[in-house]
């Protein structure tokens, strides 16, 4: 079951903030700008300091999950340097797919509608709609 | 013999241009107006397009009224071209010149040219009797588009109505076309385009009818 999900930027700020379990407690939106600045320093950082092979060319991906004792974040840093986050509980080993997916539909209804700026907040009905369905799903 | 002579001219074509192209695009100016078998275009690659066209119009109108009115040029622009290849290409001998005959041929023809289906299905409105409207349930080119609260009014489908409104034209029979969005439960991009047409088209068709 998905928690929730966020997607970061690339200088760090957050873009889209979405609480999909409702039994959980909420994060302020205060909160949720301070995760995002926070998580992209230290995905930053463990992409740093990973020790890489001879070749230059190596660069780690950095952070992919962090385990805790009730749930487990994932992150997915596209090409691009956008990050998309999800927080699940710990029955979700590897959420590649879904984030991939999620990578998807953000391509399809921010990246190609005229009324949205790059590196702003996505506001887009069918965006929700589509990643409500996603979620559900899974 | 000849196919080997025509293979290595075409290989000499690809490499004088582009050897990672397909032969079919570097000969573009070559392939005949009648395509053999359907070729589609990237929905993705038009989506984008279509994004950029809209937000080059809004950075040189003011207004949502000035939004669709320069849409409905672009989408002109497209429509008469669109309508002599249709033409063409389904080896019509006639142009409908009559009002239902024209719609009919909007919304078979046309639609399945740029949509690859049908319109959806074609009224005539009951309060003016010179308004009919075409509905497509999800037109593919808007699928994208999430239009912001503060523009509900606006409707992308102005580019679809522009191209309706030059076929019409073209059918002599002018219109005044536009396009709304009508959601209906499960269909929240369903766009409606209206047209409206002139008072000569309507008298000429009043006096073709009595004619009859």
């Amino acid at each position: 079951m998905i928690h929730s999900v966020f997607i970061i930027n690339r200088s760090g700020g957050l873009i889209y903030n979405k609480n999909y379990n409702t039994h959980i407690a909420q994060l302020s939106s205060n909160e949720a700008l301070i995760f995002a600045g926070t998580f992209h320093g230290i995905h930053a950082l463990a992409s740093r300091i990973a020790p890489t092979g001879k070749t230059l060319g190596t660069k780690d991906t950095g952070i992919q999950t962090i385990d805790t004792r009730n749930f487990r974040l994932h992150c997915f840093q596209t090409p691009t340097g956008i990050k998309f986050i999800a927080a699940t509980d710990l029955l979700h080993a590897n959420l590649t797919g879904v984030l991939t997916k999620i990578y998807e539909l953000y391509c399809d209804y921010a990246l190609k509608s005229p009324f949205y700026n790059l590196e702003m907040p996505v506001r887009s009905d069918m965006f929700d709609a589509n990643m409500l369905q996603l979620v559900q799903q899974n | 013999m000849a196919s080997s002579q025509q293979q290595k001219q075409q290989i000499q074509n690809m490499l004088r241009l582009d050897t990672k192209q397909s032969k079919r695009s570097t000969m573009l100016l070559e392939q005949p107006v009648t395509r053999q078998r359907r070729d589609k275009v990237s929905l993705s690659a038009f989506a984008f397009l279509f994004a950029e066209m809209i937000r080059y119009t809004q950075n040189r109108v003011l207004g949502i009224q000035d939004l669709e009115t320069k849409l409905n040029e672009l989408g002109q622009r497209v429509g008469v071209r669109v309508f002599e290849l249709t033409m063409w290409r389904e080896k019509i001998v006639r142009r409908e010149t009559r009002v239902l005959q024209m719609l009919v041929y909007i919304n078979s023809v046309v639609w399945r040219a740029l949509f690859d289906k049908p319109a959806d299905s074609l009224e005539r409105s009951t309060d003016n009797e010179d308004e009919y409207m075409i509905t497509d349930n999800e037109p593919a080119i808007l699928k994208y588009i999430s239009v912001p609260k503060e523009m509900a009014s606006f409707s992308p489908g102005a580019f679809i109505s522009g191209i309706v409104e030059a076929i019409a034209a073209c059918c002599q029979c002018p219109a005044r076309v536009t396009s709304h969005v009508v959601p209906v439960d499960g269909l929240p991009v369903r766009t409606v385009i209206l047209l409206k047409f002139d008072k000569d088209v309507m008298e000429r068709e009043k006096r073709l009818e009595a004619g009859k």
